[in-house]
């Protein structure tokens, strides 16, 4: 009994941390083909509430919002470049899980393959130098060891 | 000499770190700073008296002086701990506090407000977030700070607290006006 009464509190607790406001709304009714680009679209899209996550994840309120949102634009006959304008238009590049590809965004494509050119240029000037400034091995003089083995002989 | 590459290389990193590390993952800038406030038309929450017929408010209302288009909800843990910093703002008249009551129950911030105070002029309801999205809200409390041009300017992303109003928004609030 004491248990259930726990789990009572713990679970209103949980739910009280929510918006309490939740409009029951019936999902809007989508074609084939706009279904397609629904499901499709909705993985690359990042919950901003819990991060990792994608809204086709996402239980989070906001994330049902968003989904909901997108499910309306898709409705409408919206484009997927149409549909990512308008989210990051509001929360920015974040919310897409693929970074777009411009100028401001060089740095985050092109870094990694930069610091592996870099490591291969260090490397190739190390190797050089290490072999430039070997210490040449010495002439054998083959006299003074055939003596030597003579002796120990 | 032949440790300078690799400790210059180290500090960089250090600092590098040092500068990541003080980054929050949760805090998102935002697109909207320098842009005009997103179109809103929305249902103003008369308190502590409901008001008939009840009146609505736009985006352009929220021209003329800065102000704080403040999101925030009865059942946000965020919202009460900055509550008591806002009712001091009010007090003392630094700022025009807007309230956007973010998903929430009509009885539920009449309550809420009842206990605490209302720090707000107006008290707008955003019942579905619609308005909570096109403004890039992802989580309450957030804090717009606007110049009289209805233009936003600042962002504060959590608690509003003493230190940003004071570090931050202030000095921005001195130039834009």
């Amino acid at each position: 009994m004491r248990y259930r009464f726990a789990a009572a509190l713990f679970f209103s607790s949980v739910l009280g941390a929510q918006a309490q406001v939740t409009p029951e709304r019936a999902d809007i009714p989508l074609t084939a083909a706009q279904d397609v680009q629904f499901r499709a679209l909705l993985p690359d899209l990042r919950c901003l509430v819990c991060q990792n996550e994608s809204l086709a994840d996402s239980q989070a309120s906001l994330a049902l919002d968003l989904k909901y949102e997108v499910r309306g634009l898709v409705a409408s006959g919206k484009s997927d470049a149409e549909i990512k304008k308008y989210l990051t238009d509001r929360y920015g590049d974040f919310v897409l899980f693929k970074p777009p590809f411009a100028p401001r965004t060089f740095l985050l494509w092109f870094g990694p393959a930069l610091l592996v050119l870099l490591g291969v240029i260090t490397a190739l000037a190390y190797v050089r130098k290490s072999r430039k400034s070997a210490v040449p091995t010495p002439a054998v003089d083959a006299e003074a060891l055939r003596k030597l083995l003579d002796e120990q002989e | 000499m032949r440790f300078a590459i690799p400790l210059v290389v180290l500090v960089g990193l250090l600092a590098l770190f040092v500068v990541g590390l003080q980054h929050d993952p949760r805090e998102l800038p935002s697109p909207l700073i320098g842009k005009a406030a997103p179109a809103f038309d929305l249902p103003v929450i008369a308190f502590p008296k409901a008001e008939i017929p009840p009146t609505r408010m736009t985006t352009a209302d929220l021209k003329g002086k800065p102000k704080l288009v403040n999101f925030f909800a009865s059942w946000c843990a965020g919202c009460q701990v900055e509550h008591p910093f806002l009712m001091q703002l009010r007090v003392s008249g630094q700022a025009e506090l807007v309230g956007v009551d973010y998903k929430d129950a009509d009885k539920d911030v009449r309550a809420w407000l009842a206990q605490r105070g209302n720090p707000y002029t107006p008290i707008l309801a955003d019942l579905d977030g619609k308005v909570g999205i096109d403004w890039g809200v992802y989580g309450v409390p957030e804090t717009f700070v606007l110049d009289g041009n209805g233009v936003i300017i600042y962002k504060q992303i959590g608690p509003m607290t003493a230190e940003a109003w004071e570090t931050k928004i202030k000095p921005l609030l001195g130039k834009a006006s």
